[in-house]
């Protein structure tokens, strides 16, 4: 399990491509079972915040640890959810094979079947409530069955951290929701922190504690009332933000060159 | 002579048997090999990299049989060469594709110079292209023998990160397999199997050992180790049983081989066409029950166990707020 220290460190973070600055002076530390969603419109350094903490790619100023120490390539304490692609390159494979990618995929030699890799999976799928899918074909899974097996793929290596990378997106709000419980029921019950990219705020709202906020260059971090406010939003986009929250839900508009701005342009 | 009796002839078979035996082996150890690949570059979508490598590896083998020197070294190096580019240069599908499309046409345009300034026998020029059984003696054998070995002892151990990497590579990199890695080190075992391949089955018609196979296997189930040993299984009975049924004739041995890895392609196609008929028909239900199974919202009562949310436990006073701008 997780030492005492928090399991994500940043310390004046910054991470940018060529010439071009993502996000700086980032301090963030994410404690055992804390819910971190990050938001921001696209190219603003969601996924490279998750590619550092995987250790793919290099901070170019300050430090970040993962359980303490730094981000190490293919480490088990780290558990990642992709976002569902209606064209997944996912050719013939099982359903807990996939799964068993997630404990040992990475691993030289052939990996016989034997006992323990087969009953680990089988612990990662019964905390999906996946167990029934077991030995179904990846490609005939609907979009929120996918999701829910990638959930246990991640999980195979019982991590401490899960980065999800927008593992909403392209799914209906029922399964939405139900995918957001089930990571939420995770961090509850085995203290996993979790990092949520997500472009819609909404279905993880009842279960977030933190907000990562990345816009233009800066971030605002605390909680979901004082981020997604109109104040911080229209400050972090130097532009007039409106934020609606009615009924337990949240309406973000204003927002420059966001998708659902785009979409009312259409 | 009849169509019929030139296609299967079967005249003194014992006798020809014995004498061919060599290429019986060979053709056993090609299948293994090829059957093992072909499922990878099902997965890999590679069909057109096998294409491409298998001309640049007749440009090759003919370059040297001009020079007088050995032809596998030749079909080897030229395979090697044009796997090694492909690989590094087409990380991407899209990008690999173009640069098979240029380095294709170009490399059968050498082979094709190379066989025109060859003097020597016709067979030995036709059969680069189309396949040979007589060419295989004892030394070629051990070279092809100790080709296949290299590759699936290779293949063995990058079995799991491969596997994971062709199937799944955007978790694959998360989780830090180096695809980077493996891209090009597959193309280089495939370029030995394809240079390996192109003595028996010849350089145009490579594609039904190492395409079809694993194309077929895979089409008709999705577990991994299943697969491979139907593949190996449609390869080698279509090396053996096309060298079998050539061994009498005067035709080239690829119609043979084609023809049957054809048939289980058409086998498998049909078989996973009436089983996907049947299932739809007779599990309709089932499909029910799972398609409610997913709609079930999830348990969200009181959770057992260790609560270790810090809202819960108080690990953390309330987040403070932070906003920076640029």
């Amino acid at each position: 399990m997780s030492s005492p220290g928090p399991v994500l460190r940043i310390r004046d973070g910054s991470v940018g491509y060529g010439a071009r600055s993502l996000w700086s002076g980032l301090d963030l530390d994410l404690v055992a079972g804390e819910f971190l969603a990050v938001l921001g419109p696209n190219g603003a350094g969601k996924t490279t915040l998750l590619r550092v903490a995987l250790g793919l790619h290099p901070l170019r100023t300050g430090v970040i640890t993962v359980d303490g120490e730094p981000p190490r390539r293919g480490s088990g304490r780290i558990g990642y959810v992709p976002q569902q692609r209606a064209t997944a390159p996912l050719a013939p494979v099982l359903v807990r094979e996939l799964v068993r990618f997630g404990l040992d995929g990475g691993r030289w030699g052939p990996g016989w079947p034997s006992r323990t890799p087969r009953h680990r999976v089988g612990e990662a799928l019964a905390a999906v409530d996946a167990t029934a899918l077991a030995d179904r074909a990846v490609a005939e899974l609907s979009g929120g069955e996918l999701q829910r097996v990638r959930v246990a793929q991640a999980l195979a290596t019982d991590p401490v951290l899960l980065l999800c990378d927008e593992p909403l997106a392209s799914l209906d709000a029922p399964r939405r929701e139900a995918l957001s419980a089930l990571i939420d029921r995770r961090r509850r019950t085995h203290g996993t922190a979790i990092v949520f990219v997500t472009h819609d705020i909404n279905p993880v709202l009842p279960y977030v504690d933190r907000v990562l906020y990345l816009a233009g260059g800066g971030f605002g971090l605390g909680s979901a009332a004082d981020i997604l406010a109109s104040e911080s939003l229209s400050a972090l986009h130097d532009t007039n933000v409106t934020v609606d929250w009615s009924a337990g839900r949240i309406f973000i508009s204003g927002v420059p060159h966001s998708p659902r701005d785009l979409q009312a342009v259409r | 002579m009849s169509l019929w009796e030139r296609m299967f002839v079967f005249d003194d078979y014992g006798e020809l048997l014995s004498l061919l035996h060599n290429s019986i082996i060979a053709g056993a150890v090609l299948g293994v090999v090829c059957g093992v690949i072909s499922v990878f570059v099902t997965y890999r979508d590679l069909a057109f990299a096998v294409h491409g490598v298998s001309e640049l590896s007749f440009a090759g083998a003919a370059g040297f049989l001009l020079l007088g020197a050995n032809v596998v070294t030749g079909s080897l190096i030229g395979a090697l060469l044009a796997a090694l580019l492909i690989g590094l240069l087409g990380e991407r599908a899209r990008d690999r594709n173009s640069v098979i499309g240029v380095l294709m046409p170009f490399g059968l345009g050498l082979g094709v110079l190379f066989l025109a300034l060859y003097k020597g026998r016709a067979a030995n020029k036709f059969g680069l292209l189309t396949g040979q059984i007589v060419a295989v003696d004892a030394s070629r054998l051990a070279v092809l023998s100790a080709i296949a070995a290299v590759v699936l002892a290779a293949l063995a151990v990058l079995w799991r990160p491969l596997t994971f990497a062709s199937l799944d590579p955007e978790v694959a990199t998360a989780r830090g397999v180096p695809l980077r890695l493996l891209g090009p080190a597959f193309m280089l075992l495939l370029g030995a199997t394809v240079a390996a391949a192109i003595q028996i089955v010849g350089a145009l018609l490579v594609l039904s050992v190492i395409c079809t196979p694993g194309v077929a296997a895979t089409m008709v189930t999705a577990r991994r180790g299943l697969a491979t040993a139907l593949s190996v299984l449609f390869a080698t009975v279509s090396t053996v049983g096309g060298i079998l049924l050539a061994l009498g004739g005067t035709l080239p041995i690829s119609p043979y081989i084609t023809t049957l890895s054809f048939a289980f392609y058409l086998g498998c196609r049909i078989f996973a066409a009436i089983r996907g008929v049947r299932s739809r028909r007779g599990h309709r239900s089932d499909r029910h029950e799972q398609t409610s199974l997913e709609d079930q919202p999830l348990a969200r009562g009181p959770v057992t166990g260790p609560r270790l949310h810090p809202s819960a436990v108080g690990l953390h006073a309330p987040p403070e707020t932070v906003i920076r701008t640029e």
